[in-house]
């Protein structure tokens, strides 16, 4: 029996597979075709202090091996969050994260501070890197000077385990990853989706509604995969490391890479009950190399 | 409704239309409860392609187990499960959304308009119709004659009217310039599926003369669970939804087209 556990600073994971923001829902979403509890942690869709209508429609386009996603952060706002979500999501066995995005960095505090009151959510994703809203969002995640900013400022208020994610939409990751460690990051998850576009030839038009959006999906894998183990190497807090994992091999290369979890995003919706296909293929790997427990093979890479 | 993911087996695939297959698939252990104008995730044998195919749950048949599904190649994820042989065996999520209504709102005089491969989601109403003793009327639109799709099919279950834009077959014009609709007291409700700008058409009829309508959307997805919020509608009562969950069916009232 090998010991899947991991830890994301005091964080305890009973397994190294959580679910991405936006791509789970609120996980009961998938209760039909997996037992969600299972996951080490889910990490529920992107909550603002204010309800937002996100982008309009068309939001997605397919790519080869990939898609572009324009959602916007569409959601009901943090109190929605609290009033209708949190008393369901509680139950759930398992850690549930919510990601927290904002305009401002007043709207990331008062976010935070709001879910800090939540006994049964024991930390927050700072999402400082979604390409698809005008003001904030990813515009924090590509300076070190303001990503540290919003960082220092959430820190203040907010005193359980803080992951912040990262845009790969950067010259130097590890710059911007640098930064937010020194800000009070307890962890940093990576990476969010890369800038892209879609062009229908045919109508001589772009595809979504906002000409660029975010870029997931297994194409984006090795991209990821470099970012993760340049990060791990330059700090001292736990990578979390996602970016087209559709397998418990991607899972595993991941944390060779020196993850100490991964998260599974586009491919939740190619197939949704992969995330436990995911944890069973990570035990299978581990026992057939005859490792004792999953942290023997974080940064392992030979 | 509870939602399965079910490897299921290629019973049939065959072209029934200029680019069109009919996919029938087969559970041995049984299918699921389902819906006509509820859809399935089908998963797409190809490599490059990532994302599943929404596709309207077209028929199904109880007894022998199979759901089919009339799909219109329009890219390479069509193109790969049009594709598909008999033995294959293909992995679907189903059933997805919400369907047609028709029985809590006592329909007597249903008229089923479809468009194009559209009209794929009314012959599973016509058949649940059918079932309740309702004999519904089909109005199918269409360029030509040969785009019209399994009339005969559909003539099982109610009558059959047609438009063609070039005359080939029933009334020269679009679906809602038909004869059947100059008198207004002829349906009592209106289910439609096609093209956005036929559904528009047929929902502003159905607003101007106070007929009770449903229209099916069809928007680019990816979940197919109301997870991602990438197939939105806006709505005049919630802002945008999710079209897989809320939808695909929509009352017309819920619809922001009538401004």
């Amino acid at each position: 029996m090998v010991q899947l556990n991991t830890k994301i600073g005091s964080l305890e994971l009973k397994n190294p597979v959580m679910t991405a923001s936006g791509t789970f829902g609120y996980g009961t979403e998938y209760a039909d075709f997996m037992d969600i509890s299972r996951l080490g942690a889910i990490i529920v869709k992107g909550t603002t202090l204010n309800p937002r209508q996100g982008n309009p429609y068309p939001r997605m386009a397919e790519t080869p091996s990939g898609m572009l996603n324009a959602v916007g952060l569409q959601n009901k706002g943090v109190d929605h969050f609290v009033d209708h979500i949190y008393p369901e999501v509680r139950k759930i066995q398992t850690n549930i994260i919510v990601n927290v995005s904002g305009s401002c960095i007043d709207d990331y505090v008062q976010t935070a501070c709001i879910i800090n009151t939540l006994d049964d959510i024991p930390a927050i994703e700072l999402n400082i890197s979604c390409p698809n809203v005008k003001q904030g969002g990813m515009a924090f995640g590509v300076n070190p000077d303001s990503a540290a900013q919003v960082v220092e400022a959430v820190r203040k208020a907010y005193d359980k385990t803080l992951i912040v994610k990262l845009s790969p939409n950067v010259t130097d990751i590890t710059e911007i990853a640098r930064a937010v460690e020194g800000a009070g990051a307890d962890s940093v998850s990576l990476i969010n989706t890369m800038l892209g576009m879609a062009i229908d030839a045919e109508r001589r038009k772009p595809i979504l509604s906002t000409i660029t959006g975010g870029m997931s999906g297994p194409a984006v894998k090795p991209v990821a995969l470099r970012m993760v183990w340049q990060t791990a190497k330059a700090v001292k807090i736990p990578v979390i490391g996602l970016g087209g994992i559709c397998s418990a091999t991607d899972a595993v290369e991941f944390l060779l890479a020196g993850a100490s979890a991964v998260q599974i995003g586009t491919a939740n919706f190619i197939d949704p009950s992969i995330s436990g296909k995911v944890i069973d293929g990570i035990e299978e790997y581990l026992e057939r190399h005859n490792f004792t427990s999953v942290q023997e093979i974080i940064g392992a890479l030979e | 409704m509870k939602k399965y993911q079910l490897d299921l087996e290629v019973e049939d695939n065959r072209m029934v239309g200029p680019g069109v297959t009919l996919l029938t698939l087969r559970n041995d252990k049984g299918l699921p409860d389902m819906v006509g104008g509820q859809f399935a995730e089908i998963q797409v044998p190809s490599a490059r392609v990532l994302l599943r195919r929404p596709v309207s749950i077209h028929s199904i048949d109880k007894e022998k187990s199979t759901v089919e599904f009339l799909i219109q190649v329009v890219g390479e994820g069509t193109a790969s499960l049009a594709a598909l042989k008999a033995g294959d065996t293909v992995n679907v999520v189903l059933p997805l959304g919400n369907g047609f209504s028709y029985r809590s709102t006592h329909v007597a005089r249903p008229l089923l308009i479809g468009g194009g491969v559209g009209v794929a989601p009314l012959l599973f109403l016509g058949q649940e119709l059918a079932a309740h003793a309702i004999r519904p009327v089909f109005l199918f639109g269409g360029r030509n004659e040969e785009l019209i799709l399994r009339k005969e099919e559909f003539m099982k279950y109610g009558s059959l009217f047609m438009t063609t834009e070039d005359g080939s077959a029933g009334e020269k014009g679009f679906v809602t310039d038909h004869s059947l609709l100059f008198d207004s007291e002829s349906f009592d409700s209106i289910y439609a599926c096609g093209p956005t700008p036929m559904l528009k058409a047929v929902a502003h009829w159905a607003r101007e003369h106070e007929t009770a309508c449903e229209v099916s959307l069809e928007h680019r997805m990816a979940c197919g669970i109301g997870a991602c919020l990438c197939c939105v509608e806006d709505t005049a009562d919630s802002g945008n939804v999710c079209v897989c969950k809320e939808g695909p069916v929509f009352n017309i009232d819920r619809l922001k087209w009538f401004n």
